[in-house]
């Protein structure tokens, strides 16, 4: 009896409990504007944009970083006078990492008279708001969601062309590598390795093959592993009979330390090259082993004059906390942002009509290409709307992960 | 040609590792009939043990392997004294859930200790690599195979002409006669726990040399692997389990070597179901005719 009633006790306390937390999870209302506009101006008219991302949260790192480095971006431009004399107006909502407050944050925004959007953030997100953005025809860019579903839908075969991003895909990297393989290492001949089970190898790998029959370079093996793998020496031996010029090898860091070391160890001399789940790789083998070894990269902190520049202001204004990849393409969605405005403004549309929108959406598609973009030397966009854009190449030397170039 | 002959190399450095581990496992078999699962983990203390030595202590890769070495024959012995030497006359079934338990416990262990991501353990040996008919054969696998194999002479020497072998062989026979004998059995078991988890070390510091990371759960797959070579050989039995594990070695490069990489487990797997119903006493275990 005295344990039923202990058990029951325990029942009701845990019960509790969660009554509590579902009350808390309620309370947290709608969506709270945070920013306001920039105090107004002579003519009293602005462009409104909206930026969305998840500011609080998990992932506040990555909503934070977008929403820092579009509107340092964006302050430059006011204070250099705005656009043709108008401020750029920022409405910024937290979408808290929810699709359901992401799709509430974008309507209201909607209701303010936005213009256009940067964001969402997450991918999730990110598609659940192009669901109500394609209809209304929102430009939008998102300078962080990867998935390729962000932009086209496979089913449906629709090209969301309202949706741009700055941020390039996975499967990119593999047509970025092939190319810098055969323009700068002069290879003729590739093998790749990677994990089967893993949907980022795969597309990265197929982008590499696909590349690497545009710009001539033989692929002579293609080896697969199983995801929780630690030996490779069969397959790199086999690799290593076909004597490569190059191994692709776009798996994450920790596989990659072990491939190569692995490569090392059966005589396999061929350069490696890798994509950007290889970063880290430095700390998972030794500095000889992995000499001379590539990979590309979105970003590298401390690169280029630009992104120097870039950082420093950024540190100055916000610290350097959220300092990361996604605030210097959302700085750069910005740029590429404010330029198609720019064009719109000068056909004297008016901000919030249709044609006004259109016309930011075919100028970002048709006149982002001579922007001096700070993670690329501007941005041209595919069929699908990624964009086709500049890679970071970095180098394992001496046991560091150096940057090459922008390529 | 010579391609063949690097594949076989590779599948005997892989199949020498399984075989000292599935030698623990057939050991510890044969004398308390325990499938101690928690044998794998043990190489996963190994290894993070010679990391700990070389990176947080800055010892050097000798006495890092030493002390690893020592820290599974401690441990085994610990683990037999702690948590099977209080079961030893309980149903075989307990002693095997209390190994699955051991194994959770140190796999869970090692995650709080040194958190869930893999460590890079520095190369621990290192010398020149051989070049024979224009074929690479790396350092680290010619002291693997020979390493291996001179722990097997040594193991099959003292099974078979020391006291404590003779000891061990009369225990694995019939425990309760051998202790009418005048055996010690606890000391004798306590031995082959030693003796297994030895070996285990010796294993877990030619895997690092192989594979430098140690992860909190590399050994669980390394030991089901060293458990399928064990019962292939014909589990009990140690010459069985030394060429268990050479097969299991060469059937794992020879399906990775004509593209079937990612087959590799399932055919390692597929070799235990093949073995269980066709030949479960293994290729040289003894059939075991049941008393009535």
């Amino acid at each position: 009896m005295k344990k039923f009633l202990s058990i029951a006790l325990i029942l009701v306390l845990i019960l509790g409990c969660f009554a509590a937390c579902g009350k808390k999870a309620d309370t947290g209302d709608s969506t709270v504007k945070e920013s306001a506009a920039p105090e107004n101006t002579a003519s009293g008219e602005t462009i409104k944009i909206g930026i969305i991302g998840c500011h609080t949260g998990e992932y506040a790192q990555y909503g934070l970083g977008v929403k820092n480095g579009a509107s340092l971006y964006i302050d430059q431009l006011n204070a250099n006078g705005g656009i043709n004399g108008k401020k750029v107006e920022i409405v910024a909502y937290d979408n808290k990492g929810d699709n359901q407050e992401a799709i509430n944050a974008f309507n209201r925004a909607v209701d303010e008279g936005i213009t256009a959007l940067i964001g969402d953030v997450l991918t999730g997100n990110t598609i659940a708001v192009v669901g109500v953005a394609y209809p209304l025809n929102m430009p939008m860019i998102t300078a962080s969601a990867t998935a390729e579903a962000v932009t086209y839908d496979k089913d449906t075969n629709t090209v969301y062309s309202n949706v741009f991003r700055t941020c390039f895909i996975d499967p990119f990297q593999g047509e970025k590598m092939a190319k810098y393989a055969s323009e700068k290492l002069g290879a003729k001949t590739a093998a790749i390795i990677y994990e089967t089970g893993n949907d980022y190898a795969v597309g990265v790998k197929d982008a590499f093959i696909a590349t690497c029959k545009e710009v001539g370079i033989n692929v002579v093996d293609e080896e697969g592993y199983a995801s929780g793998d630690v030996d490779f020496k069969s397959q790199l031996t086999t690799i290593a009979s076909k004597k490569p010029d190059v191994v692709f090898c776009p798996n994450y860091y920790e596989d990659d330390a072990l491939i190569i070391s692995q490569a090392r160890q059966v005589g396999l001399k061929a350069t490696f090259l890798g994509a950007d789940g290889m970063s880290g790789v430095k700390d998972y083998a030794s500095a000889e082993e992995l000499e001379g070894t590539y990979y590309c990269s979105g970003y590298a902190p401390g690169s280029t004059d630009a992104i120097k520049n870039f950082e420093a202001a950024y540190t100055e204004k916000y610290g350097a906390s959220t300092l990361n990849m996604f605030a210097a393409t959302a700085y750069d969605a910005a740029m590429v942002l404010c330029n198609a405005l720019q064009i719109a403004e000068d056909k004297g549309l008016k901000a919030g009509t249709d044609e006004y929108k259109q016309a930011v959406i075919d100028a970002i598609r048709n006149n982002s290409a001579d922007l001096e973009c700070i993670t690329s030397k501007g941005y041209t966009f595919d069929e699908h709307n990624n964009p086709v854009k500049d890679a970071v190449i970095m180098k394992l030397e001496g046991g560091k992960e150096v940057y090459v170039e922008t390529f | 040609m010579s391609l063949l002959i690097s594949q076989l190399i590779n599948g005997l450095q892989s199949g020498s590792i399984y075989a000292l581990i599935a030698l623990g496992y057939s050991m510890v078999y044969g004398i308390i009939m325990l499938l101690n699962f928690a044998h794998g983990d043990i190489i996963m203390v190994g290894a993070y043990v010679a990391w700990l030595a070389i990176i947080h202590f800055a010892l050097s890769p000798f006495v890092a392997i030493a002390l690893a070495i020592l820290t599974c024959t401690v441990l085994g012995v610990t683990i037999e004294k702690v948590a099977y030497a209080p079961l030893r006359s309980s149903p075989r079934r307990s002693l095997l859930i209390t190994a699955i338990g051991i194994s959770f416990l140190l796999e869970n262990l090692a995650q709080i200790i040194f958190g869930a991501g893999s460590q890079r353990v520095p190369k621990l040996i290192s010398g020149p690599s051989l070049n024979i008919a224009n074929q690479h054969i790396s350092f680290t696998a010619i002291v693997t195979i020979i390493v291996s194999v001179i722990s097997m002479v040594i193991l099959t020497f003292l099974v078979q002409n020391t006291k404590m072998g003779k000891a061990m062989r009369a225990v694995s026979e019939d425990m309760g006669t051998a202790q009418l004998m005048g055996i010690n059995v606890n000391r004798t078991v306590s031995f082959t726990f030693a003796l297994g988890s030895a070996l285990a070390g010796i294993g877990s510091i030619l895997y690092c040399c192989a594979y430098p990371q140690a992860s909190p759960t590399m050994g669980s797959m390394l030991g089901l692997k060293a458990f399928v070579a064990a019962v292939l050989g014909g589990i009990g039995s140690l010459p069985g389990a030394m060429l268990g594990g050479f097969c299991i070695g060469l059937a794992e490069a020879i399906v990775s070597a004509v593209g079937l990489s990612v087959w590799k487990d399932g055919v390692v797997f597929a070799i235990l179901i093949v073995v269980l119903i066709f030949k479960p006493t293994g290729i040289l275990g003894k059939p075991v005719s049941e008393k009535v």
